[in-house]
């Protein structure tokens, strides 16, 4: 479904940031990235949403070059997901805006988003005065609304309280869960790559390169957290992750 | 809640206006100069012009003020916002580099060469030197926004001009209302350089012509009155403010 073919990335100030990245992710998979802070992960979501382009090497969605943003692939962000100078409702329904879509459909599809996200009485707030967790639900349901097959998420629970992020986790594998939809999760904690990918790719610092692939069929419910094969899991990572001198 | 927040805004306001003349009034009093009457002896001298023509002069004025800021605006924003291409601020940044430091107003005489005497050469000195406090401002707001606003609207396929309408256009907007609440000041400052010679209209004008008759209250009266205008102007845009940018006060 998603595959990297020896992606490089060298920033015109001679930066380098990937190196010889190679990765592919199935239909319906679910794959975190973890790696230490500044190791290239931003960078790598970029590319494969087709707003980077790599120095060399290629990202193939479905057997075509990604040369632009894909219709079916929806990026969501850490802090700034959200405009500030737009209401929650204007914020969700953005993505539909610019895709076209008449007023009454937009209103439609997102007042049953927010519905669902528990969102609902909040349209008209501005992303300020709500929590975190409900600004991320927002920034959620813009993703949504356009019913992506693939979802391309950087950090997008990192500035969460831990119940909060936990909460977000077990709502996030739920969509998957329900959706079938192709995950792509850049996060910098061990604990959230384990529970919410069907496999781990661990990088090195920078410029990043994929130091181990770890494979973790066993995850899928929310109660894998608290199961021994979670732990080892997480003791792999944390190993390798180790291994690469940070 | 909201009303009452208001309500005590206005009473502040109030206060300190009363504090002001209060003050005036009192060191009036103290000094007993001719050259500063009381606030009272001004009031008189003030209702006494509404009727002898100073409304007209504070019409005129107001026009000038307006008109040079509206230039300003015109021209200062569309090129700050688009500054925040890196190909655009190439030209951009040094030509505030070079230009915004020089003190403008010298160029008076140039312009009134180029321009005439009348309110057109008027209107240009001040918008260009309101011109640049807003670009320096809008510039640096479109300079300073980070590329994580933009990349989901990149990722949602939004075009150039989209990015603009959804991003840069409302993430700019309050620091160039700020701006423009700041270059009142300078506005009017300017203002009443280029109505103190060669002009027989606006409040600038009734300032040099009061002072040289040594008219002392009709003096005041017309500071007061241009001290107005600028107070109109900035509660008018603070007014803006708070209705585009209703995100920032919510």
């Amino acid at each position: 479904m998603i595959e990297a073919k020896s992606l490089t990335k060298t920033y015109p100030d001679g930066t380098g940031a990937l190196h010889d990245v190679t990765f592919d992710i199935r239909d319906g998979e679910s794959c975190s990235v973890i790696g230490p802070s500044g190791c290239g992960k931003t960078t790598l979501l970029l590319i494969c949403s087709g707003i980077l382009r790599p120095t060399e090497g290629r990202v193939v969605i479905k057997g075509t070059d990604v040369t632009a943003p894909s219709k079916e692939l929806a990026l969501i962000f850490q802090d700034y997901g959200l405009f500030p100078w737009k209401t929650v409702y204007e914020n969700a329904s953005l993505g539909l805006e610019l895709r076209g879509f008449g007023k009454r459909e937009r209103k439609r599809i997102v007042s049953s988003l927010l519905k669902d996200l528990g969102l609902q009485g909040f349209e008209k707030y501005y992303p300020k005065q709500l929590s975190g967790g409900m600004q991320q639900r927002v920034a959620f349901a813009r993703a949504l609304a356009l019913n992506p097959k693939i979802m391309l998420m950087d950090e997008p629970l990192s500035s969460l309280d831990a119940l909060t992020r936990e909460n977000l986790q077990n709502f996030l594998l739920q969509l998957w869960r329900q959706k079938r939809m192709t995950m792509l999760l850049v996060t910098h904690s061990i604990e959230e790559a384990v529970f919410l990918g069907s496999k781990v790719i661990v990088l090195s610092p920078r410029p990043g390169t994929v130091i181990k692939t770890v494979d973790n069929p066993q995850m899928g419910d929310s109660d894998y957290r608290t199961k021994e094969v979670f732990f080892d899991k997480c003791r792999e990572v944390r190993q390798s992750l180790d291994g690469g001198a940070i | 809640m909201q009303g009452s927040k208001a309500e005590l805004r206005w009473w502040s306001y109030l206060i300190t206006a009363v504090a002001i003349f209060g003050l005036w009034h009192l060191v009036a009093v103290i000094l007993d100069s001719i050259a500063l009457p009381t606030p009272v002896t001004v009031f008189f001298a003030f209702i006494a012009g509404l009727k002898d023509g100073l409304i007209s002069h504070l019409l005129i004025s107001t026009l000038r003020i307006v008109y040079g800021i509206a230039l300003a605006f015109s021209l200062a924003v569309p090129i700050g916002l688009v500054s925040h291409e890196t190909r655009v601020d190439k030209f951009v940044a040094p030509l505030i580099y070079m230009l915004y430091p020089i003190p403008h107003i010298v160029l008076l005489p140039v312009i009134i060469l180029l321009f005439g005497i009348g309110d057109l050469s008027k209107i240009i000195l001040i918008a260009m030197i309101v011109f640049f406090q807003i670009l320096v401002t809008t510039r640096d707001a479109s300079r300073n926004i980070s590329g994580n606003y933009i990349y989901p609207l990149l990722s949602l396929g939004a075009s150039k001009r989209e990015i603009y309408k959804h991003v840069i256009l409302p993430a700019c907007i309050p620091k160039i209302l700020t701006a423009m609440r700041i270059s009142v000041g300078t506005a009017i400052a300017v203002l009443f350089f280029v109505e103190s010679f060669a002009t027989y209209r606006g409040l600038g004008y009734l300032i040099m012509d009061a002072w040289s008759r040594a008219n002392y209250p009709d003096l005041y009266a017309a500071m007061v009155t241009m001290a107005l205008l600028g107070f109109g102007i900035y509660v008018l845009l603070d007014r803006v403010e708070r209705k585009v940018c209703r995100w920032v006060y919510v």
